[in-house]
């Protein structure tokens, strides 16, 4: 396949270069490395014409910069490194139904106009390889270590779980990749998150993820690709690594990144996108040569004990503001700075919650299952686990929205499809859903709801709703029990 | 290509909130439409208008004395969220030309370049007293100069602020970023050649 065959000539040079020593002499970190291979020409001044080796599109961000391109008579250079899909706005429901949303249907159709006129791959509603954009990346194999990708959508850093240089760009720097396949960069400062020790049972990436951002805030990170290294993070499957890294973005970063191991090939052997046989075990070569170098430094760093991790709960209108389950709404008058204190006091507000409530005191409304942080196969396990042979309490209603098709496929020959059936659950097509609420799955005003999803801003979730982090072991206890509980005494 | 920017001199309005993310700048229904023009009556939607769609007297800039602001000052980490730039098209079409913050979201920031909208970083004390005069003081106006990366206030104080060269020079000339690229294609094809051949 063309694909395999770009992605073995590309490793095989990082092979070569290394045997030659070109680069060998000063120690780099991954971020580092990847950046290098992909420098088309760099100015004095830093700004580099950096090569992107694949570019994702969705309905929401692209129309704009198709536009663009019409208008400016040229071409999308490389639509054999660009692929489609259509995630934000779709429907869940039955997708035999024509789309009842005018405008959102417009968009869909749009995408396809655009995929067609300008020979884009499109995985639209009817293709088996459809689901969220970043979901079916890994899934597909496109995602792999070493490469430059990026999407117009923020959650792009999901795909450095494969040690892949994976950001969010914007409509008009989607329309430059189109145009040069190449973006106008500089290099970021680097920062490393390491995270050693044991999960206890029932505490998940989530978790992690939410309990780092809790500590930087939400601009902890800002104008830093982040690597996220140490034992914990070494143990994790790749959903899981997937989760964090899918966050970055909520503390501010440019991308995250983990350095691809014998996890990440196993995960990558057979996908479509994947080369084969000889091919791959050059690229696996390659692709092992790609981890920080031992001297290498970082320009910040940041350790957390796994230990200490509790399921965690968000209790405001960012991702940063984040407790244990144990612990309690906090009270601002306590805070030191007054721009937390005032923010927490604007939270709460919109909240409805008062300081120093008992995080398993809140009662919640809805329940969300889904989003590219959590709805991957090992998610829709996880929070099956916890709901086998129990109810959905009678104050909630609860959804599970597959990220893509092939989880729900996957999902389905498993039987989990039954198990949330039979507990209340609503099974969905895939799409994103109550993540953003674009499409007609949204809260109500005052709504209270325990999302798997990656924000909490206000009205995310649908104007005036009210939105929970939490991971989806937790998002399912609390289907069933009507408020948070700690899941770790299920 | 986006519209050049020189100097400019405006009402500034106060939007005194930290972390000021892009699901409130325009929120997600307004996402659906397909041009870049048009956002501006979708801007802070869910804070300029309650449930019902009237404007709620509470926001800042439904009030009388900033309708025709251009300025926006505000708090720490201004955009974070999604990198929809249709939040840059939104305070843009709205008659924003410049918003001063402590500091940005990446990408907001990035985005905002790409469209003649300056996105100025001056410290936290000096943003906290501007924030209080554009709220205490009758058309609290001032003056951005991006050649000169000075902010001057009408008492006389001036701020110099930092901006990456290149960034600026393509915003004061309103250069095409994509032309600007396209000047190293045979880089890209060499790049290509050599990288993947296949
Ligand atoms: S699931 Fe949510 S965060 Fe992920 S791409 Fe869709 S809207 Fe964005």
């Amino acid at each position: 396949m063309f694909t395999a065959c770009i992605v073995y000539k590309k490793f095989a040079h990082v092979y070569e270069s290394e045997i030659a020593g070109e680069q060998a002499m000063t120690a780099r970190t991954m971020y580092e490395k990847v950046w290098d291979q992909h420098v088309v020409k760099e100015m004095p001044d830093g700004l580099t014409v950096l090569y992107i080796d694949a570019h994702l599109v969705h309905e929401v961000t692209s129309p704009q910069a198709f536009e663009g391109l019409r208008t400016a008579g040229r071409k999308l250079r490389r639509p054999d490194l660009t692929y489609a899909t259509m995630d934000h706005n779709v429907p869940t429901t039955d997708r035999s139904i024509p789309m009842t949303d005018e405008i959102a249907r417009l968009q869909v159709d749009m995408l396809s106009r655009n995929c067609e006129e300008f020979g884009v791959p499109l995985y639209d509603l009817d293709s088996p390889r459809n689901g969220i954009v970043h979901v079916i990346g890994p899934e597909l194999g496109i995602t792999q270590p070493g490469l430059t990708m990026v999407c117009g959508d923020s959650h792009t850093s999901t795909h450095g779980a494969f040690g892949a240089l994976a950001f969010g760009i914007g409509t008009s720097e989607v329309e430059h990749v189109m145009a040069t396949q190449c973006l106008l960069q500089k290099r970021s400062r680097t920062f490393e998150i390491r995270v050693d020790g044991v999960l206890s049972e029932g505490v998940t990436a989530k978790d992690i993820i939410l309990n780092i951002i809790r500590r930087t805030g939400t601009a902890g990170g800002t104008g830093a690709v982040i690597e996220y290294t140490g034992s914990t993070i070494r143990g994790l499957s790749m959903d899981e690594r997937m989760t964090i890294c899918n966050m970055s973005i909520e503390l501010g970063a440019r991308a995250g990144l983990i350095a691809p191991d014998d996890t990440t090939f196993e995960y990558l052997a057979g996908r479509e996108f994947v080369p084969e046989g000889a091919a791959f075990d050059r690229a696996v070569e390659g692709w092992r040569k790609l981890a920080t170098d031992d001297e290498a430094e970082y320009d910040e760093r940041l350790g957390l004990n796994a230990d200490e991790i509790v399921p965690q709960v968000s209790w405001g209108t960012n991702p940063g503001m984040v407790t244990d389950v144990t612990g309690v709404v906090p009270d601002p008058g306590g805070m030191d700075s007054e721009n937390d204190r005032r923010a927490a006091e604007k939270a709460l507000s919109y909240m409805a919650l008062e300081p120093n409530t008992s995080i398993t005191d809140i009662e919640i409304d809805r329940v969300f299952i889904g989003s590219c942080t959590n709805s991957r196969l090992s998610d829709l396990q996880a929070a099956a686990d916890v709901i086998k042979g129990r109810r959905v309490s009678p104050r909630v209603t609860a959804l599970v929205v597959p990220g893509s098709h092939a989880v729900k496929r996957q999902a389905e020959a498993e039987g989990l499809d039954r198990v949330f059936k039979e507990a209340g659950f609503e099974w969905r097509e895939a799409g994103c859903s109550m993540c953003l609420g674009m499409n007609p799955d949204i809260l109500q005003p005052g709504e209270r709801c325990a999302s798997t999803s990656n924000r909490n801003f206000e009205g995310r979730q649908g104007r005036n709703g009210r939105t929970h982090l939490v991971s989806p072991a937790m998002a399912a206890a609390a289907a069933v029990a009507g408020h948070f509980v700690d899941v770790r005494n299920w | 290509m986006p519209e050049p920017f020189t100097t400019h001199t405006g009402l500034v309005a106060p939007l005194d909130q930290i972390n000021v993310d892009t699901d409130q700048i325009i929120p997600k229904q307004f996402l659906k439409r397909i041009e870049r023009t048009g956002f501006g009556q979708f801007l802070f939607y869910d804070w300029r208008f309650t449930g019902d769609g009237s404007p709620d007297p509470g926001f800042v800039l439904n009030e009388g004395r900033y309708r025709d602001a251009t300025i926006l000052v505000t708090g720490d980490n201004f955009g974070c969220g999604s990198s929809r730039e249709h939040a840059p098209w939104a305070l843009q079409d709205y008659g924003f030309r410049v918003i001063i913050a402590p500091s940005f979201a990446d990408i907001f920031y990035n985005n905002c370049f790409k469209n003649g909208l300056l996105p100025v970083v001056l410290d936290a004390d000096t943003v906290r007293r501007m924030l209080a005069d554009a709220a205490e003081q009758h058309r609290y106006t001032v003056s951005v100069d991006l050649e000169e990366q000075v902010v001057s206030e009408p008492r006389g104080a001036s701020h110099r602020f930092e901006v990456d060269p290149f960034r600026k020079n393509f915003i004061l000339n309103g250069l095409d970023e994509i032309g600007w690229t396209l000047q190293y294609e045979d880089d890209i094809a060499a790049y290509e050649r050599t990288q993947r051949t296949g």
